[in-house]
């Protein structure tokens, strides 16, 4: 039973960091109707900066406060992001305005590959460390209920929570303020929502400074425990099955999705794993994915869609 | 017959044209839009009707010609600046929020008035909840006007067609607009729709003394209760005047029956 929960707890805590990314996917989609092929490589770029200015904060200020360095390096991060999202809307967006979503698709490819390779000239391809200080040692929980207690990673649980703070924010941005209710405008009809006087161009700034902000909280918890390196653009293809379970409109969504997928890929793993051979973790999700491409296309809380004829 | 009397022009648009490529869409076209007033523009099918629309509604941009809105001249106009200056625009094929409800989308027309602070919004609290409830009044109002009681927290791709339109009407009015240009408000509607949409045109132009420019593809309608008329085929203005008078314009009976050649 302790085994089954350390199992099941393993999964959610790998199943939140799903949810993270994936939530950069839901947010553009969902206020500018473009799947944002670019949020791993955003994740990798945001993991770069924050890892090498809290690297260079020291030798420049010579300041040697590991927790005023990484918060620099936080919002430095941060400011970049912001720059990227503005480039972006400014060079990329504006010129595609009210093109077919394909066409959209295809530029944030080619942001992808831009991104990831600015991101290695800038800043190098070594692998870099982002160190705020989590604690690291896993500690047994639940003594007192099952014979050896749990055991549990402390820094999945701080990841797990700064996850759910974040998504908290997001909702009552996106339900309560008249921003997130032009964003949602946005998303559904761009003539309309510049016939009530919303401007296009700042609402794009806003959302990719949004996954922008996303991606860097991604991109420190992932960096943090695998280290900042080229693959970390690659956790987006993780976060690809998410999406579709959770539906593609839906930040629940993303979050019950990763949580989901976090979870079935760890029990199919321990437990199915030894009959069929193992190695479950790597194409649950996709499977997963697959069968919900099929009979539930919209995914579990995704906008159902309805074609007239 | 009209509680108040027609006022000054408001909206004056000048030698307008505008083509696509080699297409001409518009060819000098002027005409006068007076305050309170409903006027109309009508053609038939591709004569430049929309496109007028889109021209004075910022989405196009005219090689030629100004527009003048209460006094102030424009080359071209701005979406963004449209909507603050105080003309809303409902749309031919509908352009409604789907994800959204009924609510949201009234909502969303009050955007441009809302003033506080993003943080205060989110939290509730303050001048903030107090800004939001007054605006849910106003919004209230609105959805009572079109009688949209029952379906307010409905999403609007659930409505049937005719009360997209209304909901469309509703997201406009919520801009408290000094013009509402209306773009077909009628299509596709039968005949008991199409008679309460044309109570709310009406009640709008009575009641707050909005003036309406209203496209409208069917004649019948328009005659009844439009103030004055301009006719569009083929890109030109082929007839401007009061129904009576555009009724009798033999270029007009030409255009919409056809002549012998």
């Amino acid at each position: 039973m302790a085994f089954f929960l350390e199992t099941l707890l393993g999964g959610l805590m790998a199943g939140m960091l799903y949810s993270l990314v994936a939530l950069g996917f839901v947010l553009i989609f969902k206020a500018s109707g473009v799947f944002n092929f670019a949020q791993g490589a955003m994740v990798l770029f945001a993991a770069l900066t924050m890892a090498r200015f809290a690297e260079w904060f020291p030798m420049w200020t010579g300041i040697d406060n590991q927790l005023v360095a990484n918060m620099v390096a936080f919002v430095m991060a941060g400011v970049v992001m912001f720059v990227v999202a503005w480039l972006i809307e400014f060079l990329v967006l504006r010129h595609l305005v009210n093109q077919e979503g394909a066409t959209l698709l295809m530029a944030t490819l080619g942001i992808t590959y831009f991104l990831e390779g600015l991101g290695q000239t800038i800043f190098g391809s070594d692998i870099y460390k982002i160190d705020v200080g989590m604690p690291k040692e896993p500690v047994f929980v639940l003594e007192s209920v099952f014979e050896g207690g749990v055991l549990v990673n402390q820094e999945d649980v701080i990841a797990a929570v700064i996850a759910a703070a974040l998504v908290a924010l997001l909702s009552v941005f996106f339900q309560k303020t008249v921003t997130g209710r032009a964003l949602r405008a946005v998303a559904d009809d761009h003539q309309a929502a510049q016939s009530i006087g919303i401007p296009l161009n700042r609402i794009w700034v806003i959302v990719w400074c949004v996954a922008g902000v996303v991606a860097l909280v991604a991109g420190m918890i992932w960096g943090s425990k695998l280290g900042v390196q080229f693959s970390l653009a690659t956790v987006a293809l993780r976060a690809l099955p998410v999406v579709i379970l959770g539906g593609l409109t839906s930040v629940p969504g993303a979050i019950i999705g990763g949580l989901v997928i976090g979870v079935g890929e760890k029990l199919s793993e321990v437990f199915l794993g030894p009959y069929v051979g193992g190695g479950i973790e790597i194409w649950f999700a996709y499977v997963l994915a697959l069968v919900f491409l099929l009979f539930r296309p919209q995914g579990l809380f995704g906008e159902k869609i309805i074609d007239r004829v | 017959m009209k509680q108040r009397p027609l006022g000054d022009v408001i909206l004056d648009v000048q030698n307008i044209s505008l083509s696509f490529g080699g297409v001409k869409a518009l060819t000098d076209i002027s005409f006068n839009v007076r305050e309170h007033e409903i006027r109309a523009i009508i053609g038939p099918n591709g004569a430049g009707k929309s496109s007028m629309l889109n021209c004075i509604n910022g989405v196009y941009t005219p090689q030629h010609g100004t527009i003048t809105f209460r006094g102030q001249t424009f080359h071209h106009m701005n979406s963004r600046q449209v909507a603050e200056m105080g003309v809303a625009r409902t749309f031919q094929n509908l352009a409604l929020f789907k994800g959204m409800s009924v609510l949201d989308n009234i909502m969303s027309g009050r955007n441009l008035k809302i003033r506080s602070n993003l943080l205060l919004q989110a939290l509730r609290i303050g001048p903030a909840e107090r800004e939001e409830i007054r605006h849910r009044e106003y919004v209230e109002r609105i959805i009572d006007f079109l009688e949209i009681q029952a379906h307010r927290k409905t999403p609007v791709g659930q409505l049937p067609y005719g009360l997209q339109k209304r909901v469309d009407l509703g997201r406009a009015l919520a801009m408290e607009p000094q013009v509402l240009l209306l773009d077909e408000p009628m299509a596709g509607m039968n005949v008991e729709e199409k008679q309460d949409m044309c109570r709310f045109i009406l009640d709008i132009n009575d009641e707050f003394g909005t003036t309406v420019v209203l496209i409208e593809h069917d004649m019948g309608v328009v005659m009844d209760i439009s103030d004055r008329v301009v006719v569009l085929d083929y890109g030109k203005k082929i007839g401007d005047g009061t129904p009576d008078e555009v009724r009798n314009n033999p270029e007009v009976i030409s255009a919409y029956l056809g002549t012998s050649h």
